[in-house]
């Protein structure tokens, strides 16, 4: 891992008007490259700690450091995000088009990443017409084509099923390989959060706080049969508890 | 099949209701100048076919340059309005109020301002007013519609505002703005039919017209064609704009 800092929240707070503190203090820290999962209960400030990384948000109080310029953070959210009325190629040349990238360049660009995603071939196609997987895998597209230097992933398996969210597990993980991009993995299961990571971040709600880390050990992209090694297991069993334990706190 | 007995069915029923008329009218002697029998509407129809066809174009084309005027305003003050939820505020009692007044109330003062020789400047402004309201709703919903998340998407990778109006707003409002136009052109043919009865339609005489001159003279087979012409005309435009709906969105959509 590189040891240059990405993005760091410094003990940020962010209270709603009326809603009361939804987060912190929470302190978080991505080097170049490195992956961290959060993990915690609905509620507990996941998301919004990812809008302060992404700079979508504000922190009421503390400090965000972003080292990235304009267009090297990228999201993909709980659901696809696509453009209705766009077809999968201009969905993924979105971004390089409002940085007016010539629109040839563009497009040649996000055919390459629809490539990347297994996708050749479904360019032409509206969101209506792919599978909630195709989807995902053209958002995930969408994010890549920029090349940016932090991912940042908001749920994006929420809405699909067991074994399209191993697919797209393994599509990250490959994608990830090229590029390198630090990445934050938004997730409410400890498993996808331990294959994801190599870092996994647990935390408590009201407000969400950081109630327990955990470094994962092992080889990323995971090797096959990763999920059934003994490692795996232990630390499935550790995380899990100190899920537990956050949610206890939450009570 | 099924697509196929959704045509008929209309047609079926419409024919078991004028059979039903046809079949009492004659049973129960009514007279002709009260009710007259569907088959002397059709004759009277068929007789009078080239007027009432003169006049539902009249009607009708003054409905379709409402409309147009009326699209063309209702999106330009819903584009200038959208960006601003306190303009919005400002401006939306006014749109509210000019729906909600009925427009037979402001009819007379709309003739005097179109001035009474040119009665069909009154009906074409008094149509565009009822039309006015469902087309810049429609689109300043529409336009407020976008993805929140795909706003964010936008705030992300620092689109420019019109950027964001042609590549986001405008395109998430299509369904809306398609929409509105749809109920705005049904209205817009009430409006003239509307007007032309408080206005008169000057040397070009619409349907209005003709059926308030079939009911003074007590044709009232002539006047129960007219309206039936009218009500043909509400329908095949209704149907015509709804395919244009449709078709524009499964575009939009992607095919199923």
């Amino acid at each position: 891992m590189g040891s240059e800092v990405i993005a760091s929240l410094g003990s940020v707070e962010v209270d709603y008007p009326g809603r009361g503190k939804a987060l912190g203090p929470f302190s978080l820290s991505l080097d170049a490259g490195e992956t961290v999962s959060l993990i915690g209960p609905s509620g507990c400030g996941k998301s919004t700690a990812l809008r302060l990384m992404a700079g979508l948000e504000a922190p009421t109080k503390g400090r965000v450091t972003r080292t990235q310029a304009k267009g090297e953070t990228s999201v993909v959210f709980q659901s696809a995000t696509l453009m209705p009325w766009a077809t999968a190629e201009a969905n993924v040349a979105l971004p390089l088009e409002l940085a007016k990238v010539p629109r040839e360049e563009a497009r040649a660009r996000a055919r390459e990443a629809l490539a990347k995603v297994r996708l050749a071939g479904a360019e032409e196609a509206k969101p209506a017409q792919l599978s909630g997987g195709m989807a995902m895998r053209v958002s995930l597209a969408r994010a890549l084509v920029t090349r940016p230097k932090l991912l940042l992933l908001d749920e994006p398996f929420a809405a699909l099923d067991e074994i399209t969210r191993r697919a797209l597990a393994d599509d990250i993980q490959t994608l990830w390989a090229e590029l390198k991009p630090a990445i934050v993995f938004v997730t409410h299961n400890v498993e996808e959060a331990i294959y994801m990571g190599s870092r996994v971040v647990v935390m408590s709600s009201g407000p969400g706080r950081i109630a327990a880390e955990t470094r994962i050990d092992g080889p990323m992209p995971r090797p096959p049969g990763f999920r059934v090694t003994q490692a795996f297991r232990e630390t499935a069993e550790k995380v899990s508890h100190d899920l537990a334990l956050a949610m206890g706190q939450a009570a | 099949m099924s697509r196929v007995l959704s045509l008929l069915a209309p047609i079926v029923l419409i024919a078991l209701i004028l059979a039903i008329w046809e079949a009492a009218c004659r049973a129960l002697n009514v007279p002709a100048y009260f009710l007259p029998t569907p088959s002397a509407i059709a004759q009277a129809a068929a007789a009078n076919a080239p007027v009432l066809l003169h006049s539902a174009w009249n009607t009708l084309s003054m409905a379709l340059v409402a409309l147009v005027i009326s699209s063309a305003v209702a999106m330009t003050l819903a584009l200038a309005v959208a960006p601003s939820l306190l303009l919005e505020s400002a401006v939306r009692p006014i749109a509210v109020a000019l729906q909600v007044t009925p427009i037979v109330a402001v009819a007379p003062q709309g003739v005097i301002w179109a001035g009474l020789d040119h009665p069909e400047r009154a009906v074409v402004g008094l149509a565009a007013v009822v039309a006015f309201f469902p087309i810049f709703s429609g689109a300043l919903t529409g336009l407020r519609s976008a993805d929140p998340d795909l706003e964010r998407l936008f705030d992300l990778y620092g689109a420019s505002k019109t950027q964001r109006l042609f590549r986001l707003r405008l395109p998430s409002a299509a369904p809306f703005i398609l929409e509105g136009h749809k109920v705005a052109a049904g209205l817009a043919v009430v409006g003239a039919v509307v007007a032309e009865f408080v206005a008169g339609s000057g040397s070009a005489q619409g349907l209005a017209w003709r059926i308030l001159e079939s009911a003074n003279r007590l044709q009232i087979a002539k006047e129960f064609a007219a309206v039936a012409v009218l009500g043909v005309m509400g329908v095949g435009l209704h149907a015509l704009l709804h395919a244009g709906e449709r078709a524009i969105l499964s575009r939009w959509r992607g095919r199923r």
